[in-house]
């Protein structure tokens, strides 16, 4: 369904008048249109069974991916902070609404309802933790705050595992010792059993559930940059004491970005908790590694580059899977690509000659030769 | 009643005492200066009245409205606006989106109606738009709106800061050295554009300078400081041709 909307919208956007778009306007549009034809054209794979198993099952995470390193995006390229914490926001979105579906499951039994409301609590319980861990953490500034994000991360990668909770009639228990230690009732269920997580979650996350969000996620990040209050998010980077000279507030603006940008990771966390039937927390998914994949992709894409994001994302996602073929030199071509792609990113010279079969670039080109034919016409 | 009022403002750094019983009145609609040898405190004047520090003791007043102890954009948002010694621009924003985030608390709308798009945002954007290259347009610097402001040249740089202050729409705007870096020819057209908007926006200026002839040329009145204590005070040429204050800029 959510391919025939969008492709309504693009002929539409298209038709408009060329000189109405501002380059602004025209720049998201690009990007929204880049997301809008990968999907429909990973779905024309799929449906003419064209794709490999191992590709269709990279496409939810490919998604998770995406909307994580957006989210990591506006903190850091948009508000200027390392934040080494986003893992920890993921897995914080990915319980809360694993904990939410199984709570609920035999209340709200239509998943089309259920499974919005997962998303809805998973995203805004890590937007808490962000307030959360915002309010003292964003007195700190650089190295601190990427070394206190990073333990915020850790411990709540700690926490989890040692988690004991389980509901009843009488309402949610919690332990950190065992389940027995939970006193349950008879019709009591235990939902997060410690190390061993969250077990026999619904898997309703899907490619098209993912390009939804992933789209949400992009207009959103989108049209907070080109506004008031993305303005006032980029002075703060550029400048903190010119902006509060003009009088913004330092410390509203940033507890926001850290907010959303934590919303948009628990909604990764439930994108990613969606996909798997157990969900469980160890160094593997929800760890430092998993923080450090994001700031990669984000870094590599380009530090406040919606676009680039997507792409990286996208590539740095497929990657190691795609290469699996090259067995152990895998994480060796890996790498080469990473410096590779940061080398190009940072190079003007080779960005100059890039630029140069870009297709803008192309297409003035071409403008400017059909005009000279058409002087050129006149003057014969 | 006078536009701001500054009583006995001082500041001390451990045992620094860096400015001692400032006192200051200014008349709405007034050029005045603020100048004294390097290190005599007029930037820390500065800083004070824009609540970048807090005053040991002393207060200041804006049309009545005491605001020693506020914050910085507490202090912007009762309409005091500054301009900065060393440029301090938004250096990956555009020429046009620097004007325009100083209109932060002018036109207003929540981040809501950004995400959703709502009427206002377009409403609130076309207005800041149009007053924005107004402004710039009083500073000579339309064509350059789409610029980053890191690329524009060091003279049109000092005006964009000037143009960001008043967006503000404040009522007191406080220059820091504003010729700076400016050649004589660059300087004159600084001294004609300071007092095309002090007219233009009826706007009260504050400025600490160095260049003498940019001072006697368009400060009505000014104070001298030297090692935080004000030395002299009054009408410009007056003021400049006290033996003191040559004395203080000179040596004996």
């Amino acid at each position: 369904m959510g391919n025939t909307v969008q492709n309504n919208n693009a002929p539409e956007n298209a038709l408009k008048p060329r000189k109405s778009i501002s380059p602004a306007f025209r720049s998201k549009l690009i990007t929204c249109g880049m997301v809008v034809a990968l999907f429909i054209i990973v779905e024309i794979l799929d449906g003419t069974g064209n794709m490999s198993n191992l590709f269709s099952g990279l496409l939810v995470p490919i998604c998770y991916y995406v909307i994580a390193a957006l989210s990591l995006n506006l903190v850091v390229g948009i508000l200027g902070e390392l934040s080494l914490g986003h893992g920890g926001f993921m897995c914080v979105g990915a319980y809360a609404s694993a904990f939410f579906t199984i709570a609920t499951q035999d209340i709200i039994t239509d998943v089309w309802i259920r499974f919005p409301l997962a998303f809805l609590v998973g995203g805004l319980t890590a937007a808490i933790f962000g307030i959360l861990i915002g309010i003292p953490v964003l007195r700190l500034k650089g190295d601190y705050l990427a070394i206190v994000t990073l333990a915020f991360g850790e411990i709540i990668k700690n926490v989890v595992t040692a988690l004991y909770v389980g509901i009843d009639g009488n309402g949610v228990h919690f332990s950190t010792t065992s389940t027995d230690a939970l006193n349950l009732a008879e019709d009591g269920k235990v939902i997060i059993k410690g190390a061993l997580g969250i077990t026999g979650i619904p898997k309703s996350s899907n490619v098209i559930v993912g390009f939804v969000l992933v789209m949400i996620t992009l207009i959103v990040c989108l049209n907070i940059i080109d506004s008031r209050t993305g303005r006032a998010i980029m002075s703060i980077r550029d400048n903190r004491i010119a902006a509060e000279s003009i009088g913004i507030n330092v410390t509203k603006h940033k507890l926001f970005v850290f907010a959303i940008s934590a919303f948009f990771a628990g909604l990764a966390g439930t994108l990613y908790s969606h996909n798997l039937s157990g969900l469980t927390a160890n160094t593997n998914n929800f760890g430092y590694n998993m923080s450090i994949t994001i700031l990669v992709i984000v870094v590599l894409g380009g530090i406040g580059s919606m676009r680039g994001s997507v792409i990286a994302a996208i590539i740095l996602t497929a990657l190691p899977e795609m290469l699996r073929g090259f067995s152990e030199y895998r994480m060796l071509i890996y790498a080469v690509v990473l410096i590779v792609m940061m080398i190009v990113n940072n190079n003007p010279t080779i960005k100059a000659k890039l630029s140069m079969i870009a297709p803008k670039v192309l297409i003035a080109k071409f403008r400017n030769r059909k005009k000279n034919n058409v002087q050129k016409g006149a003057e014969g | 009643m006078a536009l701001l009022e500054v009583k006995n403002l001082s500041i001390s750094f451990g045992g620094l005492r860096a400015v001692d019983g400032l006192n200051l009145t200014l008349e709405k609609g007034m050029l005045y200066g603020l100048i004294g040898p390097n290190g005599a405190g007029k930037t820390t004047v500065f800083n004070m009245l824009t609540g970048v520090y807090k005053p040991t003791f002393g207060t200041f007043s804006l049309d009545g409205e005491t605001l020693n102890g506020k914050k910085p954009a507490e202090i912007n948002q009762a309409g005091i606006a500054r301009t900065f010694q060393n440029i301090r621009l938004f250096k990956k924003l555009s020429v046009l989106d620097n004007v325009k985030s100083g209109m932060h608390n002018i036109n207003k709308y929540s981040a809501f109606e950004a995400i959703f798009r709502l009427p206002r945002y377009y409403k609130a954007e076309k207005e800041m738009n149009e007053k924005a290259m107004e402004l710039l347009s009083v500073f000579e610097l339309e064509k350059e709106a789409n610029t980053l402001a890191d690329n524009l040249p060091y003279g049109k740089q000092r005006k964009l800061e000037i143009a960001r202050a008043l967006a503000t729409n404040p009522k007191l705007l406080l220059l820091d050295e504003p010729a700076a870096g400016m050649n004589p020819s660059e300087t004159q057209e600084l001294m004609d554009t300071i007092r095309f908007v002090r007219d233009k926006f009826d706007m009260t200026v504050l400025l600490i300078e160095h260049d003498m002839h940019l001072v006697s040329g368009i400060c009505e009145q000014v104070t001298v400081l030297n090692f935080g204590t004000e030395l002299a005070k009054g009408v410009t040429k007056d003021v400049l041709n006290n033996p003191e204050v040559i004395k203080a800029y000179l040596g004996d």
